[in-house]
């Protein structure tokens, strides 16, 4: 028997198939675009066929993420923030922080050894700060966001960056490079800019070892070091973070199953 | 930890309650006589005082027999009826910043567009009166001074000295306090002789005090049934309700009256185990106000997990000290009103940077799972430490916090999404907090 958790995030989708010894058998990632029930299905789909399965051996699938409730095929929805904290223990079982930088969110999360949530803070209102920002990055330096952490590391003379604020980020941008500034160093002030508001952020709720990055731009690899150097400890990080919440989502799955809490589906 | 759905809220059958309603239909009753009163004093052009939730100075006005209206009920009113937005507009198309208060920016708005109000005519005040405990309070009555030209009598009320100062009723400077309130105390006595035109009758003046000391003793008792579990009363959805009544009609009959009605029908739902939610599983206590642009779903959001509010700090700091006791000495009342004005005022002030040890007693005394904070995006006064304040909760005492935010009344600070996921991501946490203390 196998379970699955979907994450419809504000800008991808991710999915992860699971099996009942808590192996990921298969990953799946698309853009959320404007469908999320869409969307939802073929991350999910993605991801049954990578791992050679079909959907009638998932027994249970848990939704997370801002598109949590339009999953159709879902059978329960939990928060990410939730999702995050159990995957991040899961991947990282000395984890007591959580870092999830997102789309539009960022999040520092505090958990406990069994992956609860003991509390949490996120950007409010404002998407100042969060991968949106590395977005608006890539389009107005029109270089690919896969890209953009190398390019980061090679920029010796960071610019300082005055905003993070995510629609005025392209006007600084843009005005740095009319200053003459090299494009790898407007990159690396990009990043240093958005490390150093998350880890404001990660202060309010207590920064602890280990720390886990989890979300989209764990996968960047100058953020992972700007932020191990702001908060002078290591910072966990493998290919499946980028997937975490997904991976959370699976764990709930597998615990309501496993616990016999609600009836799996299909009669698997 | 699986969170529910929407409109998956089930109906719970039991036998009817006798009193069932009856709180509900006496506060509808009264608040369409508060607003024909202010109607018909128009009409009939006796004077009408503005006035403010916190320190409102009702004692002194009703013994002139002068109607006071609320503009912090009205505004929240326009809210209430979905029409805030449209008023708030109004006002900012006239100059006003999108950052001032969304009371004030309805308010103002209403008046702008003829006193036009959805439940009846917003009054020309022919006096304001304030208190220094907000500065929004003085510059609101500035307006109206503007278009109305009506004096604006502000109370300057000494605060606490620093950190850690405490107030003592046998201590000289207390003493030296109350002296200089009851100065303003008797000020406002001669400006209301003027605009009245009436003397002051001090017999009139103790029946009143006499009148608010039995409505505060009732309000302390309805507060302490929600210690029962489950909670009878919802403090956030039933709680306005409570609020509008013990405001408007402070040092009346018909408020203790009022609140006889409503500690009956509470303790009735005790009595036959019934809970304002049902199925209770998690107690908070709110802090802050509730967001009354999106009021049902606000409400509806921490109802979906079985969440009551069995407290909410917005029934002190709203209610004019009443839920911690307010005891005129009918011997001396114009000091004994200074004295109580001056221990409220400095508790209110106190209350709202140093909240940390009432919110624990609170949490204490009323069984609280979880505490939620909620910032008002407009109201920076209010809203200012309220994250520092969950986090001190959270890592010295060991209680949960969320911090939300949204506005009083302006729906365009409403973002449903956000708010839902926050509010959901709480309540596991508290799930699973709940669940592993269980297996410890």
């Amino acid at each position: 028997m196998l379970v699955a958790g979907v994450d419809v995030g504000s800008t991808q989708t991710k999915a992860v198939i699971m099996n009942e010894d808590r192996e990921v058998l298969g990953k799946g990632l698309v853009p959320t675009g404007a469908k999320l029930n869409e969307a939802g299905q073929a991350a999910f789909e993605e991801a049954l066929a990578r791992a050679g399965a079909r959907e009638s051996d998932v027994g249970f699938v848990v939704g997370t993420g801002y598109g949590r409730y339009r999953v159709e095929f879902g059978d329960a929805q939990v928060t990410e923030i939730s999702c995050h904290a159990r995957g991040a223990v899961f991947l990282f079982p000395n984890t007591r922080t959580v870092l999830d930088i997102g789309g539009q969110d960022t999040k520092g999360i505090k958990v406990g050894p069994d992956g609860e949530v003991i509390d949490f803070n996120m950007n409010d209102k404002c998407a100042a700060g969060t991968g949106r920002f590395l977005g608006a990055a890539s389009e107005a330096l029109e270089v690919p966001l896969s890209e953009l952490g190398a390019l980061a590391l090679s920029g010796k003379n960071p610019v300082k960056m005055t905003t993070t604020c995510t629609v005025f980020a392209e006007s600084e941008i843009l005005g740095w490079l009319a200053k003459g500034r090299r494009v790898e160093d407007v990159v690396a002030g990009v990043h240093k800019a958005i490390a150093s508001r998350s880890v404001s952020l990660l202060r309010r709720v207590g920064i602890e070892p280990e720390v886990t990055f989890t979300g989209g731009v764990s996968n960047n690899e100058a953020m992972v070091e700007l932020i191990s150097e702001l908060i002078g400890m290591p910072v966990n990080t493998s290919p499946e973070t980028h997937h975490c919440g997904a991976l959370g989502a699976a764990l709930f799955a597998l615990e309501q199953v496993l616990t016999g809490a609600i009836p799996e589906r299909h009669g698997v | 930890m699986t969170t529910p759905t929407k409109h998956e809220r089930r109906i719970v059958i039991r036998p009817p309650l006798s009193l069932a309603g009856t709180t509900r239909d006496e506060n509808r009753k009264l608040i369409r006589e508060w607003w024909a009163e202010l109607d018909a004093a128009e009409d009939e052009g006796r004077p009408v005082a503005n006035v403010f939730v916190m320190g409102s100075m009702a004692e002194i006005l009703r013994t002139f027999d002068m109607p006071i209206a609320f503009p912090e009920m009205t505004s929240l009113q326009t809210a209430v009826r979905g029409r805030s937005l449209e008023y708030i507009t109004t006002a900012e198309d006239a100059g006003y910043s999108p950052d001032i208060c969304g009371y004030v920016k309805a308010d103002v708005g209403v008046h702008l567009q003829g006193r036009d109000h959805p439940m009846g005519r917003l009054p020309v005040p022919s006096l304001v009166v304030a208190t220094n405990l907000c500065n929004t309070y003085i510059k609101w009555g500035e307006i109206w001074e503007r278009m109305y030209d009506c004096p604006v009598f502000v109370f300057d009320i000494p605060g606490w000295r620093g950190s850690g100062f405490e107030t003592k009723p046998s201590s000289g400077t207390f003493r030296d306090d109350v002296r200089y309130v009851e100065a303003q105390v008797r000020e406002l006595i001669a400006l209301c002789e003027e605009v009245t035109g009436k003397r002051f009758d001090i017999d009139r003046f103790r029946e009143t005090l006499a009148e608010v000391n039995e409505l505060s003793r009732l309000f302390q008792e309805v507060l302490e049934l929600n210690q029962h579990r489950p909670a009878p009363f919802n403090a956030l959805t039933e709680g306005i309700n409570l609020m509008g009544i013990v405001n408007a009609y402070r040092g009346s009959p018909k408020g203790t009256r009022f609140l006889e009605i409503a500690k009956a029908e509470f303790a009735e739902r005790i009595d036959s185990g019934v809970g304002a939610v049902p199925d209770e599983r998690f107690r908070l206590l709110l802090v802050g106000t509730a967001c009354y642009s999106n009021f049902r779903d606000f409400a509806g959001l921490f109802e979906d997990w079985q969440g009551v509010f069995a407290h909410s700090d917005y029934m002190s700091f709203a209610g004019g000290a009443l839920d911690r006791g307010v005891h005129y000495d009918l011997d001396r009342p114009v000091e004994s009103m200074a004295e109580q004005m001056v221990l409220t005022t400095q508790e209110a002030m106190g209350g709202m940077f140093w909240g940390q040890d009432w919110l624990t007693e609170v949490v204490r005394d009323w069984e609280i799972d979880g505490i939620v904070f909620h910032g008002v995006k407009s109201c920076r006064t209010v809203s200012t430490g309220l994250p520092d304040e969950r986090e001190w909760l959270l890592r010295r005492r060991d209680i949960p916090g969320l911090f939300i935010q949204s506005d009083l009344v302006d729906p365009r600070l409403w973002s449903a999404a956000q708010l839902k996921n926050r509010i959901d991501a709480f309540f596991e946490s508290l799930e699973s907090r709940r669940a592993i203390g269980a297996r410890r």
